[in-house]
């Protein structure tokens, strides 16, 4: 079936209000506006506004609300219109989604799922475009996906609408618009990265929009006659280390691509636990490519200038490879 | 500092009722204060909050709660999780930090959770209940369940943008959420008029379009009489209500507070008006004899020795289950 990402994601939302009396979707704009990138769009005909909440400008209140409806029973899903904005919902995200059930001794978990979206790419400059979700992945108590694909953008909502702990799920700004065929319709792990590409040269490992810029950056490479095995990580938190470190034993040598910026990032952590499992099946050190250290710019060329991108996926992986 | 209005006593409250008004803020006294003692011989560490002079509003309020109705609470949270019915044990286990303790030992004074009496927190970051209880009355109105929500809440939160937020969805939504902000003046060691311009509490929840009242928090049958008369036109639904309880903190913020911000005097003037003693005087008056008194004063006594006894043989959580309740296993 041709869809797109956006109606990859709106499929997955009817489908978990249709089936689950419980789920309600709330935040900024999601009914009668349809969504900030009109992921929402028609919901609010289909299922009245009981299930199709706006919300106040209130992010720490409706995030909030959110976990209080999920400790009540509810299966709330909460729309932050970006990352940028969840910043006003830190205290809740942080302070009680995930340590509520730790604190209250295992008594309450919290089934609450957030959506928002993250990245660069679209000229939004630095309040609208940043890639917050390495930090959310330091987080015990939350868990942290991120859907590059047609499949996952419709498969990790019910996963994740089933999970009993709160789940967050970044949208990437640039893919709502990707098109393509989606086969299977049906729901999705968020335990496992994903091999998207196998090769035995070099083990890059990615996740979101960036997974697409890898895989071009692959073709370049091919050509070259360099093979680089694709690892998706779709799930920041908790990482799975089982099957990047089973791709690293095999290639030898590892790249990281995180649209984070490097310092204190999740490619950080993952080159330290690659390090520290696997230091001696390296072949060479890590190479990690990330945002640059600035808030993301306006103008496209400083933006570009500031992202990862293929040409420069394929640089690191050719000094991985000490052929630059 | 000129001490509020105050309501005049509400009429004697009599029998039955009085003695069990008496004996839950006793409990809270006498908890607290053997928390205090406990404290300074180390067995109680972190922060403790002492809600010793505030007892009459968790105890009044909880009064018109039903077992089914919720209560979202503060760090200073023992008095409203006994006066829920919390156990003594199961509190004072959770101060020593032990298994057996309401929160399993892992969240300690400021974080008492009770799934049985619906207690969610014991949440000590000032304001971050709010959304949490407007979040658990949308739950049980999107169920259609005639329940209410309390949250309660000091002075310092209203500061904080969450209270405006939450003041605000509560009232758009028409939420049963009842708002009980516990103004004992200062946030911390900053008062009242020093962090707000207007210092009439009330008057903000009013601004929200909400039915908005300030009560006496000295005296348990006005806190009581609020309350109900809140609780039941939430029950009926007609969206949220808050009341402002003016009350006062006899104890230091915490157990490291050396109380530079307010004079000795204006502390004495409000001991004057002690919750507990002006409740036993009017009690008194009503016909309730010493001996009832004095008997109250023991069974509390006693509740407060097995707790301490309690906490004192409950055992700690092996080292090995330190990851646990992080999430939720799963199958």
């Amino acid at each position: 079936m041709k869809t797109t990402y956006r109606e990859a994601l709106r499929s997955a939302l009817r489908e978990a209000l249709a089936k689950d009396p419980r789920v309600f979707l709330m935040g900024e704009d999601v009914g009668r506006y349809g969504g900030t990138y009109a992921v929402s769009k028609g919901l609010l005909a289909e299922f009245g506004p009981e299930r199709i909440r706006d919300t106040p400008l209130s992010e720490s209140t409706f995030v909030g609300a959110g976990i209080g409806a999920a400790l009540g029973g509810m299966r709330p899903i909460v729309e932050v219109m970006t990352v940028n904005f969840s910043l006003l919902a830190l205290d809740q995200i942080v302070n009680n989604a995930a340590t509520i059930r730790h604190m209250s001794g295992g008594q309450f978990s919290i089934p609450l799922v957030i959506r928002m979206a993250t990245g660069a790419g679209r000229q939004l400059a630095a309040q609208h475009a940043h890639s917050l979700e390495g930090w959310y992945a330091h987080i015990p108590g939350i868990r942290v996906v991120t859907p590059a694909t047609l499949e996952d953008a419709r498969g990790m909502l019910w996963t994740a609408l089933e999970d009993p702990d709160p789940v967050l799920i970044f949208e990437h700004q640039t893919l709502y618009n990707m098109e393509g065929t989606l086969d299977g319709e049906g729901p999705v792990d968020i335990d496992r990265a994903a091999i998207r590409r196998p090769g035995k040269d070099v083990t890059v490992i990615t996740y979101g929009a960036n997974l697409w810029k890898t895989l071009e950056a692959a073709e370049m490479l091919a050509r070259e006659g360099i093979d680089i095995e694709v690892i998706d990580l779709r799930t920041l938190r908790p990482l799975d280390m089982t099957t990047i470190i089973g791709s690293v034993q095999k290639t030898r040598r590892a790249a990281v691509v995180d649209e984070g910026w490097k310092s204190g990032s999740l490619s950080a952590e993952i080159a330290a636990r690659i390090v520290e499992t696997a230091f001696y099946d390296l072949d060479a050190p890590i190479a990690r490519v990330c945002t640059a250290e600035v808030p993301i710019p306006y103008p496209k060329h400083l933006e570009d200038a500031a992202l990862p991108q293929p040409h420069s996926i394929a640089t690191a992986v050719r000094q991985v490879l000490a052929r630059a | 500092m000129t001490l509020p209005v105050t309501t005049p006593p509400s009429s004697p409250a009599r029998g039955e009722h009085d003695r069990t008004l008496l004996r839950e803020m006793l409990r809270i006294r006498r908890f607290e204060e053997k928390c205090a003692e406990l404290y300074s011989a180390g067995k109680i560490r972190g922060f403790l909050h002492l809600y010793i002079g505030e007892e009459a509003v968790a105890v009044g309020a909880m009064q018109a709660l039903t077992p089914d109705d919720a209560v979202v609470a503060t760090y200073r949270e023992h008095g409203h999780a006994l006066a829920r019915g919390i156990s003594a044990n199961a509190l004072m286990a959770e101060m020593y930090g032990k298994q057996e303790g309401c929160s399993h030992g892992r969240g300690g004074s400021m974080h008492v959770f009770d799934a049985a009496t619906r207690f969610y927190g014991g949440n000590a970051i000032v304001g971050g209940g709010l959304p949490v209880a407007v979040g658990l009355a949308l739950a049980d109105k999107l169920q259609q369940r005639p329940r209410v929500t309390a949250c309660f809440f000091g002075d310092g939160a209203v500061a904080e943008g969450e209270f405006h937020e939450s003041l605000n969805l509560a009232a758009l939504w028409k939420l049963p959420v009842l708002f009980l902000c516990e103004n004992n003046l200062y946030a911390m060691g900053t008062r009242l008029d020093r962090a707000q311009a207007e210092t009439d509490i009330s008057a903000k929840a009013r601004a929200y379009r909400m039915p908005a009242e300030w009560t006496d928090g000295m005296d348990v049958a006005a806190v009581e009489a609020a309350v109900r008369q809140a609780a039941e036109s939430i029950r009926k639904g007609n969206g949220p209500a808050f009341i402002e309880c003016r009350t006062y903190r006899f104890r230091a913020h915490s157990m490291f507070d050396p109380e530079l911000y307010r004079d000795k005097a204006e502390v004495e003037l409000w001991k004057k008006r002690d919750p507990i003693a002006a409740h036993i005087a009017r009690i008194k008056a009503a016909g309730v004899s010493d001996d009832e008194i004095a008997a109250t004063e023991r069974d509390v006594s006693d509740e407060i020795a097995r707790c301490v006894a309690f906490a004192e043989s409950a055992g700690w959580e092996p080292v090995e289950n330190l990851l646990t309740d992080v999430y939720t296993p799963r199958p």
